[in-house]
C-alpha cells in the first residue's frame, strides 16, 4: 500500500506540491488528471524520489515502511516503478543492457521485447533518436522486466499513434493485472482480489481509459489533490467544463 | 643511411611543436639484451600477465602472427601465415633493398629531438607487410615492452598493406610492474595501398613515470582503407602524438578512434591529423576523453583539398573528478565543395541519466559506471569481433581503476 499524509514539496523556492493526502490501496489503480502545471509529473517524481524535489513537509510510507527520504535506488528495489515521460539518452548503453539490469538477469529481453514489438530497438542506444511511441514502448518493457509492484505512469499514451495505443493500454493492463483475458482460467472475482500490483497513471487525454479499468481518479489541481472519485466521472466532467471546474472546487 | 643520419644529428636538439620538452640526456639508451623466444608460452608468467592486459595473446592461436620486443632486443617475430611477413626492422634493413623505400619515407627524420634519436640510437622495431591480394585473417600482434628501469626505447615500425590485401593488427605497449621511470620513442610508418585495407588497434598500459613520443604517418591508396584505434587507459606522465594520414588517392578512407582516460598526473597531448588529397576520399575522427585529475589535450585537424570530400571530427569528453579536458577540433577547407563538420563536447556526467539507472535499481555508484562504459564504447565499423573484445577488455579494466 502506498500512503501519502500531508505531502509538501518544493523545487528550489517553489511550492509545487500542497498538503497532498493520497492512499492507493494494495491491487488499485488510481488515474491522476489535472492541467498542465498542476504538479502530476512532480507527484510522480516525488514518489520515485528525484532528489531535486524537495520534501518540505508530510511523510510518504510504501510497503510500512517510511521511504521519505529513502534514494531511487532503493525505492526502486522496494518495488515502485516509473514510466517516463520524456526520459534521458545514454549513450553507449543498449535498450537491451537497460531491460537486463532491470530484471536483475531474471528474464529473457527478448521474449519481453516480442510482447512489446520491440526486438529491433535492443540493440540501439536507448532512448536514441525514439519517436514518442517508441520511448512508450521502451519504458513499457523496461516495467515488465522491473515486475515493480507500484507502477507510475507518466502520460503513457502521449506520442503514441492509433495503431500502438491499444497495445499500450493492454500491456499497461497486464502489467497491473488487470488484463482478464490472459487470466481467463480465474473468476473475475478472484482475479480482483489475488490483485497486488498498484498504478498511478497521469493522463491527458484520457485515451487509455478505452484500455484499462480504474479504481478511482485524483484532480490535481494547483498542487493540491482536489477530488477523488469514478476516473470517467472526472474525466466527463473535465471533457464538458473543462478546468474551470477545478476552480470552483478548490477556492 | 649518411644523408638521413645527417640529418638526424642536426635535429638531435629540436624541441618539438608540442607537448612538454623531454631531457633526452636523462634516459640511458645503452642495449639491453633479452634471449630469442621460440614461443612466447615461454615468458615469465609476470611478463605474460603484463603483456595480456595489452591485448596480447600468448598462446598465439588466435593470431596470425607476432612481434615482441622487449627493452632494445627482440625475443619473438614470427608470420603464421603466407603472404604475411613479420620481421624486426634492423634485420629487414639489411636483408632487402626494398625497405629502404619506406623507411623514414612519410615522417620525416628531422622532425624534432625524438625522430633524431629514433634513427641514431635506434633499437629495433618491426616491419609488418601484407603481400597483394592475401587476406589476414587472424589480427598481427606486436608488443613492445619495458622493462629496465630509466631506458628510452628507440623504435621504428613499417606497416604496409599491399595491393588489395587486408591487414588487422593489434599493438600493445607496456611495461613491466616494477618500472617507474622511462621514454618510448616510437616512429611508425603505414602505406595502404590501393584497394587495401588495414585497421591498426593501440593499446598503451604504461606507468606513472612514462614519457611516451610516438610518431606516426599513414598514406592510403586509391580505395584504400585506414583504421587507426587508440586505446590509453592507464596513467602515464607525459603522452604527445599527433599521427597524421594522407588520404592520396580517389575514395580512400580513413578512421581515428581514441579512448582516453586521464588519471592524476597524467598529461595527455593526442590527435589525429588527415589531409584528404583525392577526390571522394573520407575521414572521420572520434574521440573520447575522460579525466580523473588528469590533463587532456585532444586535438583534431581535418584538411580538405579537393573539392568532394566529406569529413567529419567528434570529440566529447567527460570530467569525472577534477583534471581538465581541452579539445581543439580544426577544419580546414581549401577547396569549393568540401563537406566538414565537427561536434565537440566537454561535460560532466548527467545526473538525470544517473536517477534514470537508479531507479531501474543501480546504486550510484553502478550506475555512473555504466554510463562510462556506454561513453567509452564507440562502434567501430569494420574492426574484427577479436580486437573489439579486446578494447572492451581494456575499458572494462579501466573501469575499475577508475571508480
Amino acid at each position: 500500500m502506498l500512503q501519502v499524509e500531508d505531502l509538501q514539496v518544493k523545487i528550489g523556492d517553489k511550492e509545487i506540491l500542497k498538503h497532498i493526502d493520497l492512499e492507493i490501496q494494495i491491487g488499485e489503480t488510481h488515474i491522476l488528471f489535472g492541467p498542465n502545471g498542476s504538479g502530476k509529473t512532480s507527484l510522480l517524481m516525488t514518489l520515485m524520489g528525484y532528489p531535486q524535489y524537495r520534501v518540505t513537509g508530510g511523510k510518504i510510507f510504501f510497503k510500512g515502511e517510511d521511504i521519505t527520504n529513502m534514494p531511487v535506488d532503493e525505492r526502486a528495489s522496494l518495488g515502485i516503478g516509473m514510466s517516463y515521460q520524456r526520459p534521458p539518452t545514454i549513450n553507449g548503453v543498449k535498450t537491451r543492457q537497460m531491460v537486463e539490469i532491470c530484471a536483475r538477469g531474471g528474464m529473457d529481453a527478448v521474449a519481453l521485447a516480442e510482447k512489446v514489438n520491440f526486438t529491433e530497438f535492443l540493440e540501439r542506444d536507448i532512448n536514441a533518436g525514439f519517436s514518442g511511441g517508441e520511448i512508450k514502448r521502451s519504458e513499457l518493457l523496461q516495467l515488465m522486466a522491473q515486475n515493480a509492484d507500484l507502477l507510475l505512469f507518466d502520460e503513457p499514451e502521449s506520442g503514441v499513434d492509433l495503431e500502438n495505443i491499444s497495445l499500450v493500454g493492454t500491456t499497461i493492463n497486464e502489467l497491473l493485472q488487470r488484463d482478464f483475458k490472459i487470466n481467463s482460467k480465474k473468476s473475475r472475482k478472484e482475479l480482483h482480489e489475488g490483485r497486488t500490483k498498484m498504478g498511478l497513471i497521469i493522463t491527458h487525454t484520457g485515451f487509455i481509459l478505452d484500455y484499462l479499468t480504474a479504481d478511482k481518479g485524483q484532480m490535481l489541481f494547483d498542487g493540491r489533490l482536489t477530488c477523488s472519485s469514478n476516473p470517467r466521472e472526472i474525466f466527463q466532467c473535465i471533457s464538458e467544463v473543462g478546468y474551470e471546474e477545478c476552480i470552483r472546487c478548490t477556492f | 643511411m649518411h644523408v638521413l643520419d645527417e640529418k638526424a644529428l642536426k635535429a638531435k636538439d629540436k624541441k618539438a611543436g608540442l607537448g612538454s620538452d623531454v631531457d633526452l640526456g636523462s634516459f640511458g639508451t645503452e642495449p639491453v639484451s633479452h634471449d630469442y623466444l621460440t614461443k612466447l608460452e615461454e615468458l615469465s608468467p609476470k611478463d605474460q600477465k603484463q603483456m595480456i592486459l595489452a591485448g596480447v595473446d600468448t598462446t598465439e592461436k588466435g593470431r596470425s602472427g607476432s612481434y615482441v620486443q622487449k627493452d632494445s632486443a627482440v625475443i619473438h617475430a614470427h608470420s603464421k601465415q603466407e603472404g604475411l611477413e613479420v620481421m624486426p626492422i634492423k634485420k629487414a634493413l639489411e636483408q632487402y633493398d626494398w625497405v629502404e623505400d619506406y623507411y623514414w619515407k612519410l615522417v620525416s627524420v628531422d622532425t624534432d629531438k625524438y625522430t633524431a634519436r629514433a634513427q641514431l640510437d635506434l633499437h629495433d622495431g618491426y616491419v609488418i607487410r601484407a603481400l597483394p591480394g592475401s587476406k589476414v585473417i587472424y589480427p598481427v600482434q606486436a608488443c613492445l615492452y619495458l622493462e629496465k628501469e630509466g631506458l628510452s626505447q628507440n623504435v621504428h615500425n613499417l606497416i604496409i598493406a599491399e595491393e588489395g590485401s587486408e591487414l588487422h593488427i593489434i599493438t600493445g605497449c607496456v611495461t613491466a610492474p616494477h618500472l617507474k621511470r622511462g621514454l618510448h620513442v616510437g616512429i611508425s610508418e603505414f602505406y595502404v595501398k590501393k584497394n587495401a585495407k588495414l585497421s591498426f588497434t593501440m593499446i598503451h598500459n604504461w606507468a606513472e613515470e612514462m614519457i611516451v613520443r610516438p610518431r606516426s604517418v599513414g598514406r592510403v591508396e586509391e580505395g584504400g582503407l585506414f583504421l587507426n584505434n587508440y586505446i590509453c587507459m592507464k596513467p602515464v606522465k607525459s603522452l604527445q602524438m599527433y599521427p597524421t594520414t594522407h588520404l592520396v588517392g580517389k575514395g580512400a578512407v580513413a578512421r581515428f578512434y581514441s579512448l582516453m582516460v586521464g588519471s592524476p598526473g597524467s598529461e595527455m597531448d593526442v590527435g589525429g591529423r588527415i589531409f584528404l588529397k583525392a577526390p571522394e576520399t573520407r575521414a572521420e575522427i572520434v574521440a573520447r576523453a575522460i579525466t580523473n585529475g588528469g590533463n587532456i589535450i585532444a586535438r583534431g585537424d581535418l584538411v580538405g583539398e579537393v573539392p568532394g570530400i566529406k569529413a567529419h571530427l567528434e570529440c566529447r569528453g567527460l570530467i569525472l573528478n577534477g583534471g581538465s579536458i581541452h579539445a581543439i577540433p580544426e577544419l580546414k577547407g581549401n577547396v569549393d565543395g568540401v563537406e566538414m563538420s565537427h561536434e565537440a563536447a566537454v561535460g560532466k556526467i548527467a545526473q538525470d541519466e544517473i536517477l534514470y539507472l537508479m531507479s531501474r535499481g543501480l546504486s550510484e555508484d553502478e550506475a555512473t559506471a555504466t554510463i562510462v562504459r556506454g561513453f567509452l564504447s564507440v562502434d567501430i565499423p569494420g574492426l574484427p569481433p577479436q580486437l573489439k573484445a579486446e578494447i572492451d577488455r581494456a575499458v572494462e579494466q579501466s573501469d575499475e581503476d577508475m571508480m
